[in-house]
């Protein structure tokens, strides 16, 4: 039995699930998932904020946008406010919700994009290697050269502020990473005995690339791209805190949390909201990224 | 090892060419055309040619890329639009007060982290080891500058025990990190800073520890009868070169990250000069500070390169 153990899960014998002789690779990763309670309740949390967002209009109890100087800055709980009033007379919680789509927008997005283009890029200069590779990683390790969030600033103090300029620079910032990771498991991959097996027997390079190559990159960069969200969501919220992401009076937590900053002495508690919404989807990505990672089995 | 230290030091050279790259092109991708600022709106078609030239912005973007990196190299680093003062001298003196609290928060971070996450290692699924990680787990996932409006909340508002802002009445002139009247100012700035690379610090330092307790010459050290804490030490050592190349990496982010912070805490750092520069569109003064910043963190990571080949045997060799 010890034998099944360590070939199939490298798990220690408790486990029940290791007892089970054969299962796909997706299929033992969820079975580890299940058992797995923290990572559970951490995807529900998230599942609840994605939700919460894209349902936003219907939930939202007031309109988001809509200010009334009359109820400024009220506490938590008054009247029909739930979680009280910005320093504009707008509903808390109304904003909150509207809030969570752009930043829950800019944490996935960018990472989703540089998934493809950094994972493509690590790709190419993982298998193809020699001159290709110098090319590609030297030029990402100017890129390393950068603190992440001092390139975003960089990056966006230039261009401007507005969603799209802050959609393109964290897709920059976060290609290097992604991009290097790939390339790690894809150098590893491609010396490994059954690539060359498939090219002697003749297989394309497409072909060796999509069946043979990508399946075993995929995991290592999706769980590294998943560690990523919360950075993104935190590197977006900094950058909308400095003036640099959506214009008001749109909502977004960053911009949120910013402009309540002048109201601390009055609200603290409703000035600290957009940062707890911006703290709970951290610590839910991050966890579920752990999770995911010891799953998927792939180490750090 | 004079040799690997050569040789790491001359790959340093294109980073910090391509970093000087990516700082003349931050002006390239900012919107607007600079000379159309400086012209009065009824000056003609010539005067803005004439203007082009004067600036040397007519000849083609390699030139004026060499022209600009000679000017950096001897320190000039152009002038602020704001209050047309020379770029380099704002940024030095701003990059002092960075750079002071970064190295205490890091300092502190660090030696917190090794503490803690020793503790964790060696009570791996008790307890403590969960209130260790659930804590790391916290200073990685919070947004820095909130914890900073957390932490004046509660300390200067609530509690009044700490000012909210600046740097003392007196300014940074006559700033001391030896008296408390000062210091004070710096205390949250520097927990703040501290919190986030305390987390990953400790994380890192939890599973560094954990995985050479595992090894094969730690049962060896158990069976020759050596007491825990020494098989600690053992295992502490052999993390060392690991540890300084995380430490050197989170001083470099503090340095270079430390924007948010001290804007909340309005701390006369190059952060808070990064911010003025976004807040006012003044790209000189981005740029410089930028740069200053990014070579700081470039020879950081070279000097704990080379330190760690000190330390460590293995990387001499290879």
């Amino acid at each position: 039995m010890s034998e099944i153990v360590a070939d199939s899960f490298r798990q220690p014998v408790r486990d029940p699930v290791s007892l089970v002789p054969v299962r796909s690779y997706w299929g033992s990763v969820w079975q580890r998932l299940r058992f797995d309670y923290v990572t559970l309740f951490c995807l529900a949390v998230i599942l609840l904020i994605v939700a919460s967002a894209v349902f936003a209009p219907w939930l939202a109890p007031m309109d988001p946008d809509k200010s009334s100087m009359a109820y400024r800055l009220r506490p938590v709980g008054y009247r029909n406010f739930m979680l009280g009033t910005d320093e504009q007379g707008r509903d808390m919680l109304s904003r909150l919700l509207y809030g969570g789509r752009i930043s829950l927008t800019m944490g996935i997005l960018p990472v989703m994009l540089s998934t493809l283009i950094g994972g493509l890029f690590g790709v190419v200069a993982g298998y193809y290697g020699g001159k290709i590779n110098m090319a590609i990683m030297r030029t990402m390790d100017v890129f390393f050269a950068f603190p992440s969030i001092l390139l975003a600033i960089a990056i966006s103090g230039s261009l401007g502020g507005g969603i799209t300029n802050q959609l393109l620079t964290l897709t920059v910032v976060l290609i290097p990473p992604l991009c290097r990771v790939a390339e790690t498991a894809t150098t590893q991959v491609r010396t490994m005995d059954f690539v060359d097996a498939a090219r002697s027997t003749g297989a394309s390079t497409m072909s060796i690339l999509f069946t043979h190559v990508l399946i075993n990159v995929i995991s290592p960069v999706l769980v590294y791209a998943s560690t990523l969200v919360s950075v993104s969501i935190i590197l977006a919220s900094g950058l909308s805190f400095l003036g640099l992401g959506v214009s008001p009076p749109t909502a977004d937590w960053g911009l949120m949390l910013a402009t309540l900053r002048q109201s601390i002495y009055v609200q603290p508690l409703v000035s600290a909201i957009p940062g707890i919404a911006i703290l709970v989807t951290s610590i839910a990505f991050n966890l579920v990224s752990d999770g995911l990672r010891q799953a998927m089995d792939v180490r750090a | 090892m004079w040799l690997y230290a050569a040789r790491r030091i001359v790959l340093t050279i294109p980073i910090l060419l391509g970093v000087t790259i990516i700082c003349f092109a931050l002006v390239q991708i900012a919107p607007g055309d600079p000379i159309q600022n400086l012209l009065s709106p009824t000056s003609s078609a010539a005067d803005a040619a004439r203007l082009r030239a004067a600036y040397g912005l007519d000849q083609p973007l390699p030139i004026q890329y060499f022209i600009w990196l000679g000017r950096v190299l001897v320190g000039n680093l152009g002038t602020s639009i704001a209050n047309n003062m020379p770029v380099a001298g704002e940024v030095m003196h701003a990059f002092s007060n960075t750079v002071v609290i970064a190295l205490i928060s890091v300092a502190l971070a660090f030696v917190l982290s090794m503490f803690f996450g020793v503790i964790a290692a060696c009570r791996s699924g008790q307890l403590a080891d969960k209130l260790i990680t659930a804590v790391a787990v916290f200073g990685i996932s919070v947004p820095p500058f909130w914890l900073a409006v957390t932490l004046v909340i509660v300390f200067a508002v609530n509690l009044s025990l700490l000012p909210a802002t600046g740097m003392g009445a007196n300014g940074s002139g006559n700033f001391s990190y030896f008296q408390w009247t000062s210091l004070k100012f710096a205390v949250m700035p520097i927990t703040a800073l501290a919190l986030p690379p305390l987390g990953i610090m400790t994380r890192t330092t939890r599973s560094a520890i954990a995985e050479i307790l595992n090894q094969d010459f730690i049962q060896t050290l158990r069976a020759k009868g050596l007491s825990e804490a020494s098989v600690v030490v053992h295992a502490i050592r052999n993390i060392m070169p690991q540890a300084i190349a995380m430490l050197g990496l989170q001083l470099g982010y503090l340095i270079g990250g430390s924007v948010l912070v001290e804007t909340v805490f309005t701390w006369p750092g190059t952060g808070y000069l990064l911010n003025k520069a976004v807040q006012t569109r003044d790209i000189p003064l981005l740029q410089g500070t930028i740069l200053v910043l990014a070579t700081a963190f470039v020879l950081i990571n070279l000097f704990v390169d080379l330190m760690q080949s000190l330390i460590d045997p293995r990387i001499k060799r290879s």
